[in-house]
């Protein structure tokens, strides 16, 4: 048959290209579709690739690939109306960072050359109209110009996967499952962004940012240092956007104002605006991942721990599991679904499901107690440093006073409980 | 900086046809017109005087909020041609 390959992966960011150089090192005949120019053109995320599951994949990315910074130091920002407290985890600079920030136009870019190298056959500026199915089985896909062949289709169209719901995996998404992130590039000289983070060449800042703006709803902000700019963000859970009536990027703007944030980027230019969703839904609303001749990985499948933050590493291994799968199977010569359930069997078995079911409640569990995590304690927390820091003509014992008075009433230890008691019981159960 | 400052930071390769489409029958009886304010790139703005819908699908930055917020259901959501739409350099 013309037109036809061993596999073929739709989508050429951080889950199928694994998926693809996986398979070509394998000895597989892989074809990697991409919808844009240029893998990348397409994606923008808020900000890190892991070091372990990276490794994994690309062994020589630390030397090779154009990173950015090493994400040495991770800082929180708790925001109030007008003050903050802030704080960080910085790692000793002789200890391998577990994160990178990249710009993900080069870092993708690269990531398929590589492909390319170990024979992938990469086909960009190709669109997916559709799967080709047959008697129940995908049997290969129809671009906008012509219909290509393949054993087996490895699905990573990102978070909107039409392909997915196109087959019957996953059913409409729906607007508690995403957060919609918008973000800011600043232009920035390197020695201003060292001096203003305190890192150096060979090191790297990165933060979340919680409440100020943000309070009340799902959501965060986040800042990372590239090599000459930097990057800010937010991320709202979209049914909070639809409630309160917000539109991202003012939200974004009411950030960029905040005294706590506004002075890294002072003076900086904007580069470009940028958004995206992220699949929020996690393993409840983990979409069927496989069916003959077919596997979904990434964000497709909604593979995503928003607890920690972390998406491209599960995307990787996620590719990587399948691709692995798909070369057993095509050593068999079956893709049926029953065989292909071997890689929800091994994604089980990984942490990507693993760590899934361990915050499979988690996102509903913070979304009732939003107000005290968003609001409250960043109020809190400002006002107990306040109590420490400030030198006023009041009596101490005043204001210890007044500020246990401010516990009481808030009812924050009170409010503190259910949280205290749900992370005991994420660490007990099995 | 307000979001056509925000876009003209973006570099386009404009589809000759919108990807997006509604059914302004169905926008009419729309009270929230979600679409209005959730879209980053400020796709979506309702028209008193013609009673529908203005769609600047050219400004599309192709997240897919909108398909998923609308309440009515009613957007028809698809990606531009291959090789078009918006193309970040510093995602």
């Amino acid at each position: 048959m013309e037109n036809k390959t061993e596999v073929i992966v739709i989508g050429a960011g951080p889950s199928g290209v694994s998926a693809a150089i996986v398979l070509a090192r394998a000895g597989k005949k892989v074809l990697l579709i991409e919808r844009a120019d240029n893998a990348g053109d397409k994606n923008m995320f808020g900000g890190e690739i892991y070091t372990k599951q990276t490794l994994e994949i690309f062994p020589n990315f630390i030397k090779e690939a154009p990173i950015e910074r090493p994400l040495t130091e991770q800082g929180f920002f708790l925001i109030n109306n007008e003050d903050s407290v802030k704080f960080s985890y910085k790692i000793s600079p002789e200890k391998e960072a577990d994160s990178y920030s990249v710009i993900r136009s080069k870092w993708d870019r690269w990531c398929v050359q590589e492909a390319q190298k170990a024979g992938v056959i990469f086909a960009p500026k190709t669109l997916v109209k559709e799967l080709i199915v047959e008697n129940d089985k995908v049997i290969g896909i129809q671009t906008e110009l012509e219909k290509y062949y393949s054993d087996i289709v490895i699905i990573a169209d990102g978070v909107n996967s039409l392909l997915a719901k196109q087959i019957g995996l996953r059913k409409e998404i729906s607007d508690c499952d995403v957060t919609v992130n918008v973000k800011e590039v600043y232009k920035l000289n390197k020695e201003k962004i060292e001096d203003r983070f305190n890192i150096d060449e060979k090191s790297g800042y990165a933060a979340k940012i919680l409440g100020g703006p943000l309070k009340n709803m799902f959501s965060i902000g986040f800042m990372f240092t590239n090599k000459e700019t930097l990057t800010l963000g937010v991320g709202i859970s979209l049914d909070d956007l639809k409630r309160l009536e917000k539109k991202p990027y003012e939200l974004l703007e009411e950030i960029k104002k905040h005294p706590s944030v506004s002075n890294y980027i002072k003076g900086a230019e904007v580069i470009e605006y940028s958004s995206h969703m992220i699949p929020e839904g996690g393993y409840n609303k983990m979409p069927k991942l496989y069916k003959a001749g077919v596997m979904v990985v990434g964000d497709a499948a909604m593979l995503v721990n928003n607890v920690h933050f972390e998406g491209t590493n599960l995307a990787m291994l996620s590719g990587k599991i399948a691709a692995e799968v798909a070369t057993e199977a095509l050593n068999s010569g079956d893709y049926s679904e029953k065989f292909l359930a071997l890689y929800d069997k091994k994604l089980r078995e990984s942490i990507v499901i693993k760590d899934l079911i361990t915050h499979k409640d988690t996102v509903s569990f913070l979304k009732k107690h939003i107000k005290t995590i968003t609001e409250l304690y960043p109020e809190i927390a400002c006002e107990m440093f306040k109590v420490v820091t400030s030198a006023s003509n009041e009596p101490k014992k005043i204001i210890y006073r007044r500020f246990f008075m401010k516990l009481i009433k808030s009812g924050v230890i009170f409010k503190s409980i259910p949280l205290g008691l749900f992370a005991i019981r994420k660490c007990l159960e099995k | 900086m307000n979001i056509n400052e925000k876009l003209s930071t973006l570099k386009y390769n404009k589809d000759k046809d919108s990807h997006l489409s509604v059914d302004n029958n169905i926008c009419r009886k729309c009270i929230k017109k979600v679409c209005t304010y959730i879209c980053p790139a400020n796709v979506y703005e309702w028209n008193d005087n013609s009673s529908s819908l203005i769609i600047r699908y050219e400004n599309c930055l192709e997240c897919g909020a909108c398909k998923i917020a609308c309440e009515k259901n009613n957007i028809q959501w698809r990606y531009p041609s291959a090789g078009c739409g918006v193309k970040f350099k510093n995602g």
